[in-house]
């Protein structure tokens, strides 16, 4: 790494530093904001978010090499970690640390596009079930409980096994088509109970559609456990991109995402423990400060749940 | 109670036929013949279509189907496209190996999360609360089989402890008919059982505390330390018995991650289970086989949330109550 990198890396700290410092400003105002940062892990938990969030998007600066390119694979394949490789090289002699930041994009983006996808259908789904009731909820909680009860990586196994080559958007969407259903019954249990308030009746009384009521008061009130939810989901949707990788059926491997480049070490683990360890390592903080905030924003969202 | 039960059972029941219903139309609307994708199956096409023949994959979907949960209802699963025999029996190998992974986490789980978030609780807001607290959620972030890879390298490879794979010793010990064969299996199965089993007692430690300290802030509670009970006995004896309630639900919960994490850890330690089995399958586009290992999968995950919910009812009365 040459001096440049490092530059860069101390600046993408310093930036998620100001972030931080900047979020925990604007909010504090606010009650639920002192709630959330009264959370022993919450501040740390969001520094490490917003670093793995900057060095993802200044990839090419704090980066040395371009993930793919294979540095000297005759000399320099499994290098031990040095001055030159902070993380050493992989099997295939390629730069682990650069892998690593070009990778955060990878799985990071994965884990918030599938999220999203889940969390919008989730919570439409939620809403209109718990909103109608009556036969169109008991259709689809039935359908529901069908989905919670597939375990979700059999069903990605399936779908990757019948159309032989996933593009990468169509994997992110599967994730997030098979990862709804507990969003959806959270929601549905909220509006069951919102929809019984008086400004929905109030709503409903000046002459207000379903859909308006849906989604311009009923859907606001939902709006804490859905956040929550969506929270503690990206870190489930990147444990399970990496368990795919890892099998060899997430994304394919000259791209980066954290999952593949542990598959892709595993095999010199015992030569070259680094390649497969700084990954996994990767993973493990970002799922743990995904769900630190997580725990810290039902704490804050939630006012009658007392903090244990 | 009874109508509950029944209705209860009506409905796993339904989930299951619903689930093999999808793996059925998934499967066939994809074309999951035996001539597969033609990258990964190149057939010439007369040998295509005499496979196409033999599985019955000729006659029309409405047969088809009908056939198939004829089939299951007898315990049928269809033939292996490429094992050259049942579904059935291919499973019934891999299944009680995952059971015995499973069974150990299970064990594992409960015993260290239990203990751990007892501790906890007893401990909350002090050091030792909030040092092994972040240590069970770094612990619970981790993505499972890459846990298993670092055991492996430590224990393994480094201390030479434990063996690097496997279920047993195939030269001393093919099968298990000795006690010497039963510790050469109990030590291949420390590893993956370990890794299972730590991370889902660090999940498992995380709700068992939040459901003491529920429960120590109860009047009862305060009624005992007042009596001048020893605090060892007011948390272990008065308050544990409430605050094992939602460990029930816990069980239930813990099952459909101990056979999705199988999956992976089943890989890591080639450990001769369902979830291999299925792998393997799918990089061969067995797809009998895949639908039979999802279709057993989604059954166990059914049948462990139906005996966490009548467990439930038979230790809580309140909920009898209600649900009837």
């Amino acid at each position: 790494m040459s001096l440049w990198n490092w530059l860069a890396l101390g600046g993408a700290a310093v930036v998620a530093l100001a972030a931080v410092a900047q979020i925990r400003r604007r909010v504090t105002a606010a009650a639920a904001g002192r709630r959330f940062f009264r959370h022993p892990t919450a501040a740390a938990g969001l520094f490490v978010l917003a670093f793995v969030v900057s060095l993802a998007l200044a990839a090419p600066l704090v980066a040395p090499y371009r993930p793919f390119v294979q540095i000297d694979i005759t000399r320099l394949a499994n290098h031990a970690p040095s001055a030159q490789f902070v993380l050493g090289t992989d099997p295939y002699a390629r730069d682990v640390w650069s892998r690593l930041v070009f990778g955060a994009r990878i799985s990071l983006g994965i884990g918030a596009i599938a999220m999203l996808v889940a969390v919008t259908i989730g919570a439409g789904v939620g809403a209109v079930a718990g909103y109608f009731r009556r036969w169109v909820d008991m259709t689809v909680m039935r359908l529901v409980d069908v989905g919670l009860a597939m375990p979700r990586i059999f069903v990605m196994l399936m779908a990757v096994a019948l159309w032989e080559h996933i593009a990468l958007p169509v994997l992110v969407l599967l994730i997030g088509l098979t990862g709804w259903f507990g969003t959806s019954r959270l929601v549905r249990a909220e509006v069951l109970s919102l929809r019984e308030r008086e400004f929905v009746a109030a709503a409903r009384a000046l002459g207000a559609g379903p859909g308006r009521v849906i989604f311009r008061h009923v859907l606001p009130n939902v709006a804490a456990p859905i956040i929550v939810s969506a929270a503690l989901g990206i870190g489930n949707v990147m444990l399970l991109e990496a368990g795919l990788s890892f099998l060899g059926m997430g994304v394919p491997s000259p791209a980066p995402s954290w999952g593949n480049m542990i598959a892709d070490g595993w095999p010199k683990m015992a030569v070259a423990p680094w390649a497969a360890t700084f990954p996994g390592l990767a993973i493990s903080l970002v799922v743990m400060a995904l769900n630190a905030v997580g725990d810290a924003l039902r704490d804050a969202l939630d006012p009658r749940k007392e903090t244990l | 109670m009874a109508a509950w039960l029944v209705r209860r059972l009506a409905a796993s029941i339904a989930i299951v036929f619903a689930v093999a219903t999808i793996t059925f139309l998934v499967v066939h609307i994809a074309h999951g013949t035996p001539c597969g994708p033609s990258e990964a199956r190149p057939l010439a096409p007369d040998v295509c279509e005499r496979q196409r023949v033999r599985f019955g994959y000729d006659q029309p979907l409405g047969v088809q189907y009908v056939k198939y949960l004829a089939a299951l209802s007898r315990g049928d699963m269809g033939e292996s496209f490429g094992l050259h025999r049942p579904v059935g029996d291919a499973l019934a190998d891999a299944i009680p190996n995952t059971f015995a992974l499973a069974l150990a986490a299970l064990l594992i789980d409960f015993a260290l999360g239990l203990a751990l978030g007892i501790y906890q609780a007893a401990r909350a807001r002090r050091l030792g609360d909030i040092a092994l607290g972040n240590v069970a959620l770094f612990v619970n972030s981790m993505p499972v089989f890459w846990l298993g890879l670092v055991l492996l390298l430590v224990f393994a490879q480094w201390l030479r402890w434990f063996p690097v794979g496997g279920i047993h010793n195939p030269v001393l010990c093919p099968r298990l008919d000795s006690p010497y064969c039963l510790l050469d299996f109990l030590w291949h199965l420390t590893l993956p059982a370990l890794t299972l089993g730590l991370v889902a007692a660090a999940g498992t430690a995380r709700y068992q505390r939040a459901a003491m300290l529920e429960v120590i802030r109860q009047d009862y509670v305060r009624t005992a330390r007042a009596k001048g009970l020893r605090e060892r006995r007011v948390l272990l004896v008065h308050a544990l018995r409430n605050a094992l309630l939602p460990f029930i639900t816990l069980c239930g919960l813990a099952f459909p991650f101990l056979l999705t994490g199988a999956v992976l850890i089943e890989t890591v330690f080639a450990w001769p289970g369902m979830g291999r089995l299925a792998v393997s399958a799918i990089l061969q586009r067995d797809y009998p086989v895949v639908t039979g290992a999802a279709l057993v999968t989604s059954t166990m995950v059914v049948l462990g949330s139906l005996i966490a919910d009548v467990l439930y009812a038979v230790a809580d009365p309140r909920i009898r109550v209600r649900g009837a």
